[in-house]
């Protein structure tokens, strides 16, 4: 005769492998289950490790512009500005009015692209699968302006230091007036899809909850944080670019949960449109370059025609502007939360350090915590919520 | 804020504080290694500074420059306040044959991937990090990539591809 | 896998292989593997406006084993070069692999100590795709000669001669 004991409770682990349809991207999480609730996820990445900033670190502050784009690959724009709002930080640089104008309407252009692609494909993982095709739809207009405004489909370099690249094109006012008004009533139309669908709902509230003093802790920012009940938004607290005259609100939320993020990012998108036709409406005269020689390139115009623009920009291109000793930090509110520059010069013209803040790395340090136990499909579900890119966590 | 934070610091800190520094009307203050935890655990749970966002922890290698002479590590903390607005630095120098300062995990959770972040790209050992390992550099690099002695890559591009004599598949 | 095994060696067949060729390059399907900026052109490539399933792309398997097409889009970093070669090897007979953008082709922008300069250094690779990242119709017109390239295969390539280059 013999007795078997029962079998004492054991846990699986699990790789959600780098190769994923929903870990968007290169990401690689090891679960440990128990049965389908999770004990413990432990996120592993470094499969997407570029060395952006010690490429960064080699060349000159004009050559190192272009790397910048590739950080955070659905906001480019946004990238470009916060490098060059650092850098004319450090060479103490003052741009014209026309330029602040306009870099703000293309950061919030930027905002609404990334967070329609944030839309398709968070939505695309919890079942809805039409909603790609028609964020993408939507994206493909915005995309068209960054090809008029600097030639290339996503990584445009459209921001330089000390101004723009070129002037804006001459269509730009009407192509924008058409973006926001198509987009503002397709945004309804998504609402009626997902925001009262029983399904959507289930999946999303009270999924993947933080508290506001554990998001605190862990330096969290963007709408992960406002979606708390936090309110720290960058452009609110510490204006750059001319943010101090745009009349916007920035959306909180309350639970803390997926729901509550997806509302934020919705109403983000509104108020950006709103600062998108307030640029347009008020956008100055004037150059689109700041007059610095030695350190800004004078205009394409200028070089062609009058002999010392061209002398300028030899020397300028070949030998860069050699930097104070000192460092600077300079943080800007990308789609994503908190991205910061810290530029340190030393007296030469490459900069001794470069350092991208990323809100995704450090966003995403906080998986853990949002998918402790909770379900195995809601770890999916807050990954999504969280809107990560895997480009900007591994740099 | 700016000057009753600095009083604030020296009084409680006289040791510790070795220097201010002011540029662009950013204030970093350098303090010594052994100072760093007490001051981030009285400044979080201070009444009057509150300050409980730490943004970014980062390091700055000066090999070869004249700064080296203080310390050739710079670990920079980045504070913020949210009450104030205010963002402030804290410098530490380390040599180095002793590349070691407190972690402070125990104080903002997310230090925990920045610390390791930093430890993997220059060699700063964090005292009482519950797990520093390697986080985005591949297993098998050894040595820690963004100091200035480690090369930024070892070969060069070569063109050699022509019509006669094409490339070697790989099987 | 595949037809080559099951056909003796002394047959020689031509309208055979017109009909295989033509029904492998009509329903290829492709392996969902984007890693880093190019993948977002590949999902745009896949997405509405400029429409692949007219091409016969109608799904992106997400599981090596059911995929015929792996399109290498984005850079391919040293932690990630033996997953790739996996993948790559967990594919069965017919496989094709397209490499798209510089930075798959050959490196890219990034010439350092953390990427695999071009991915033909670990897998076969049939089409290269320029660009940073490439257009759309760019990727099209890549998948549009590898059509042509499968039009001229022909079924007395054994399968241990898979993956070599033929020009």
């Amino acid at each position: 005769m013999t007795t078997t004991k029962p079998a004492e409770p054991k846990t699986i682990t699990l790789n959600m492998g780098p190769q994923h349809p929903s870990t968007h991207g290169v990401l690689r999480v090891k679960l440990e289950l128990d049965g389908e609730r999770v004990i413990h996820a432990e996120p592993i990445i470094g499969y997407l490790h570029t060395g952006i900033e010690k490429t960064m670190e080699s060349k000159l502050y004009y050559k190192a512009l272009p790397a910048t784009d590739r950080i955070d690959y659905l906001a480019p724009m946004s990238n470009n500005l916060g490098y060059c709002l650092a850098v004319e930080k450090l060479m103490d640089i003052e741009v014209p009015d026309k330029v602040k104008w306009a870099r703000v309407c293309l950061a919030e252009l930027t905002r609404v692209s990334s967070h329609l692609v944030w839309l398709g494909t968070h939505a695309l993982d919890l079942g809805a699968a039409s909603m790609l095709l028609y964020a993408f739809r939507e994206r493909e207009s915005i995309v068209d302006i960054y090809e008029a405004c600097g030639g290339q489909r996503m990584m445009t370099s459209y921001i330089r230091i000390g101004g723009l690249s070129k002037d804006l094109p001459t269509d730009f006012d009407k192509k924008v007036r058409n973006i926001i008004k198509t987009i503002r009533e397709k945004i309804k139309d998504y609402e009626t899809l997902l925001s009262e669908n029983p399904i959507f709902i289930n999946r999303t509230k009270g999924v993947a909850v933080i508290s506001a003093d554990d998001a605190i802790n862990y330096s969290l920012s963007g709408p992960l944080l406002r979606g708390s009940g936090v309110n720290y938004d960058v452009r609110k607290a510490n204006p750059y670019s001319g943010y101090e005259n745009f009349n916007f609100v920035v959306p909180l939320g309350k639970n803390g949960d997926a729901y509550d993020r997806y509302l934020i990012r919705l109403e983000e998108m509104r108020q950006s449109l709103n600062i998108a036709e307030q640029a347009i409406n008020g956008m100055p005269e004037g150059p689109y370059r700041a007059h610095v020689p030695g350190v800004v390139l004078p205009p394409k115009e200028d070089v062609l025609y009058k002999m010392e623009s061209l002398i300028f920009h030899f020397k300028i291109i070949t030998d860069g502007f050699k930097a104070p000793v000192g460092s600077v930090y300079q943080a800007i509110e990308s789609p994503k939360g908190e991205l910061g520059f810290f530029i340190t010069g030393d007296g030469t013209n490459k900069p001794r350090r470069v350092r991208v803040r990323p809100p995704s790395f450090v966003n995403l340090g906080s998986l853990p915590k949002l998918s402790e136990g909770s379900l195995l499909s809601d770890v999916i579900c807050a990954i999504g919520s969280i809107d990560i890119v895997l480009g900007e966590v591994d740099r | 804020m700016k000057d009753e934070l600095t009083s604030f610091l020296n009084e409680r800190f006289a040791g510790g504080i070795l220097a201010v520094e002011e540029f662009r009307s950013q204030i970093s203050y350098r303090i010594k290694p052994e100072a760093l935890f007490l001051i981030c655990e009285t400044l979080q749970k201070d009444g009057q500074f509150a300050v409980k966002y730490l943004a970014d922890i980062t390091c700055v290698d000066w090999l070869g420059h004249e700064r080296e002479k203080e310390g050739r590590f710079e670990v920079v903390y980045n504070l913020y306040s949210y009450r104030y607005k205010y963002r402030f630095f804290l410098n530490v120098r380390l040599n180095p044959d002793r590349p070691k300062v407190a972690s402070l995990t125990p104080i903002w959770k997310g230090a925990n991937w920045l610390e390791r972040e930093v430890f993997d790209l220059f060699g700063i050992i964090f005292e009482g990090h519950p797990n520093l390992t390697k986080i985005v550099t591949p297993d098998e690099l050894e040595g820690h990539p963004l100091r200035k002695d480690f090369p930024l890559t070892w070969e060069q591009p070569h063109f050699s591809w022509n019509k006669d004599d094409p490339p070697e598949v790989i099987k | 896998m595949g037809l080559e095994e099951s056909i003796p060696d002394s047959i020689i067949l031509t309208q055979l292989d017109k009909m295989v060729n033509w029904a492998r390059k009509r329903s290829m399907w492709p392996l969902g593997f984007g890693l880093a900026c190019c993948a977002i052109e590949m999902i745009s490539t896949f997405a509405s406006h400029f429409d692949l399933a007219r091409y016969g792309m109608e799904v992106m398997r997400a599981s090596p084993r059911q995929a015929d097409l792996m399109i290498v889009a984005g850079r391919v970093s040293v932690k990630m070069a033996p997953v790739v070669k996996t993948l790559y090897e967990q594919m069965p007979n017919p496989k094709w692999v397209i490499s798209m953008g510089a930075c798959a082709s050959c490196g890219g922008v990034f010439n350092n100590y953390a990427l695999v300069q071009g991915v033909d250094r670990i897998i076969p690779v049939d089409i290269y795709v320029p660009g940073c990242p490439p257009r759309p119709e760019q990727l099209m017109d890549g998948i549009l000669k590898l059509f042509e390239k499968v039009e001229k295969d022909s079924l007395k390539k054994k399968h241990e001669e898979w993956g070599r280059q033929t020009v």
